[in-house]
């Protein structure tokens, strides 16, 4: 084994600077690979993170998936019943039994729940209207399952407790009203109920459409805005462990009847771009790695096309037809394995080149730079897709040479 | 000939023809015992070549068998043939085949580490006593371009010993070196049959050469039209 490695080692040398052409293809090949599979990577984890930072990880919404069925449907579920002008009962929105449900969700270890109330409401300050959507909350509850807190960076949370009808808005909307922390304004629901409401404090999360459109109150007091007295109509959830959000979503779906998104349904679109994303970047890097291969089957055809007469004599001292395939093989994941090294060295240094590149403009995130993610599984996968790359692309050269026929070179030497 | 020791080469009828139906070697049978110094002769073309590789497992014949230490060797699979030419036979060809990019010792190392018998040390000490025995312990680290064309071809003897063949095989040694070179490879020939029990079979076209060996074959058209032991 060391035996063919040497030799294998020894032909490569001979030709060494057509070497190195193909193993800086194969080098190139996998630099790009690492650098624009960091950048996507680097993104998507970033999107993915901001995902699942700002938004709960599980929605219980007060909707069923399907309509409720009529009581015919049930009587009959096999039947050939069709209703059609059903004229739904008028009945109280929100989230049944909410207190229970909540008790029930916060048994669940890891899991942080919080009951809120969303409604739209009109913001009235001077001569300026602004439709925004209230949600009201349980400061308690509330932080432990969203970034607000960490959002605000005017007033505190407990304020909303302290002081009557106070109200959290987004800095978008502060800008647009024209307020400042302490001013009153008036908001005034769809029912309308009108309140005074005091301004306590202002956040920002880079999301413009949040900034510009939401506010936090009390749940009691939206409740009393909105005119929905007792009612929940969403519960929302953190969980210790992310992933464990889809299969949750869906047993507390089943159990309680309740539409529960999770973040991954809600952001289904995304992810599928993600997807795509990553399957046009793996095609470029393949086409890539496609050309590094021709390179390498180049240098090992040459080889074994000068190496003809080194092979007869292998073969006449008892090289087997399995010792020169592999020998060539080898050849070829040595070119491969000194690409794929290289390769992820100048990969690191694109990364650390990208990195040093900052933007003019600030994006609402508040990033002025490349996000990189620093993954070594993506250099693992890059080295392993180059060797096997540079091993299939030696195997023809190999094989070629495993069956030349000694006497044949021996005899045309001579 | 005592029938229980069976000879140590043996072509029982050999025919050897390309599939264009050119015929290179034609109904050829010969014994071949230990310690026999034979020289095939003939003029170019008549098959003394390809007799050769029929003998040296290269080469399987159309018809008949070639026996090795007694066993039929047309059941043997390409890789078997391969380990029995790696175990038991030596080559040397006209030109040395050494690998260019390898030291001589290294060289003659190659058929030891492939055989793997010896462990590295032993090896080595293996291949340094072989050159030595040729007179080569100084060119040992050198690569085959620094070597002159008599050192190529006695590097080339010594990795044809490298794991005591019973048999060395030899195509046109000679026919790169001048008339003393070529004149000490006979030398170590008829000292490697005669000192150590080896049967060497050399293709030379030199007449005068082939007087040193103790048995001649002479090959017309791919027919062994003489055979004959030196008294």
């Amino acid at each position: 084994m060391s035996l063919i490695f040497d030799l294998a080692r020894g032909m490569l040398s001979r030709r060494r600077r057509q070497t190195l052409v193909s193993v800086m293809g194969v080098a190139l090949g996998v630099a790009f690979f690492i650098a624009i599979a960091s950048l996507m990577r680097g993104f998507q984890t970033y999107f993915i993170e901001q995902v699942i930072d700002v938004q709960p990880h599980i929605i219980v919404k007060d909707e069923t998936r399907r309509p409720l069925p009529q009581a015919v449907e049930i009587a009959h579920p096999e039947g050939a019943v069709a209703l059609s002008g059903v004229k739904p009962t008028e009945r109280v929105r929100g989230i049944r039994n909410a207190a229970e449900k909540i008790a029930i969700l916060e048994g669940i270890p890891g899991v942080f729940s919080s009951p809120i109330l969303t409604g739209q409401a009109l913001l009235r300050y001077g001569s300026r209207d602004v439709s925004v959507s209230i949600t009201g909350i349980e400061p308690a509850r509330y932080r432990r399952v969203s970034n607000l807190e960490k959002d605000l960076f005017q007033g505190r949370m407990e304020d909303l407790r302290s002081t009557a009808n106070g109200l959290i808005i987004g800095i978008g909307l502060a800008q647009k009203l024209g307020v400042v922390l302490g001013d009153s304004i008036i908001a005034v629901s769809p029912k309308g109920v009108s309140l005074q409401m005091k301004i306590v404090g202002i956040f920002r999360t880079g999301l413009t459409t949040l900034d510009n459109q939401a506010g936090y109150t009390l749940l009691k007091v939206n409740q009393i805005l909105q005119d929905r007295p007792n009612v929940v109509n969403q519960i929302l959830l953190r969980l210790d462990d992310v992933t464990g959000a889809e299969p949750l979503a869906r047993q507390i779906e089943a159990r309680f009847g309740d539409r529960s998104e999770s973040w991954e349904e809600q952001n289904r679109n995304v992810l599928t771009v993600f997807v795509i994303q990553n399957a046009i970047m793996y095609s470029v890097t393949g086409a890539i790695l496609l050309v590094a291969a021709f390179g390498i089957y180049n240098i090992i055809s040459t080889v074994v096309f000068e190496k003809t007469r080194d092979i007869a004599i292998l073969k006449s001292l008892g090289f087997t037809e399995g010792d020169i395939q592999w020998l060539f093989l080898l050849q070829g994941m040595i070119a491969g394995l000194l690409g794929a090294v290289l390769g992820c060295v100048l990969g690191q240094i694109m990364i650390e080149g990208l990195a040093q590149i900052r933007f003019q403009t600030e994006t609402p995130a508040g990033n002025d730079r490349f996000l990189l993610a620093h993954d070594w599984r993506i250099f693992a996968v890059a080295s392993f897709f180059a060797i096997l790359a540079a091993s299939i692309a030696a195997v023809v050269p190999a094989r070629r040479a495993a069956r030349l026929d000694p006497v044949q070179t021996i005899r045309g030497a001579a | 000939m005592n029938n229980a020791t069976p000879a140590l080469l043996e072509a029982q009828h050999i025919t050897r023809r390309l599939p264009e139906g050119v015929t290179l070697v034609q109904d050829a049978s010969l014994k071949v015992e230990r310690g026999e110094f034979i020289a095939i002769t003939g003029p170019s073309g008549s098959g003394k070549s390809s007799l050769l590789y029929l003998l040296g497992l290269l080469d399987r014949p159309t018809e008949g068998r070639v026996l090795l230490e007694g066993r039929d060797t047309a059941s043997l699979s390409t890789a078997e043939l391969a380990n029995l030419r790696l175990a038991r036979l030596g080559f040397v060809f006209q030109f040395h085949f050494l690998l260019p990019e390898f030291s001589t010792l290294d060289n003659v190392l190659i058929p030891i580490r492939r055989l793997g018998r010896l462990k590295d040390s032993a090896a080595r000490t293996q291949a340094m006593k072989l050159l030595e025995a040729l007179g080569m312990a100084e060119a040992a680290r050198k690569l085959p371009e620094q070597l002159s064309g008599g050192m190529r071809q006695r590097a080339a003897i010594a990795r044809a010993l490298a794991n005591d063949p019973a048999i060395i095989l030899a195509d046109e040694p000679t026919g790169n070196l001048d008339t003393r070179n070529a004149a000490a490879v006979f030398d170590i020939f008829a000292r490697l049959a005669a000192e150590e029990g080896r049967a060497i079979l050399v293709v030379t076209h030199d007449a005068e050469l082939a007087k040193r060996a103790n048995r001649r074959i002479h090959l017309v058209d791919g027919r062994i039209v003489s055979d004959s032991r030196a008294g």
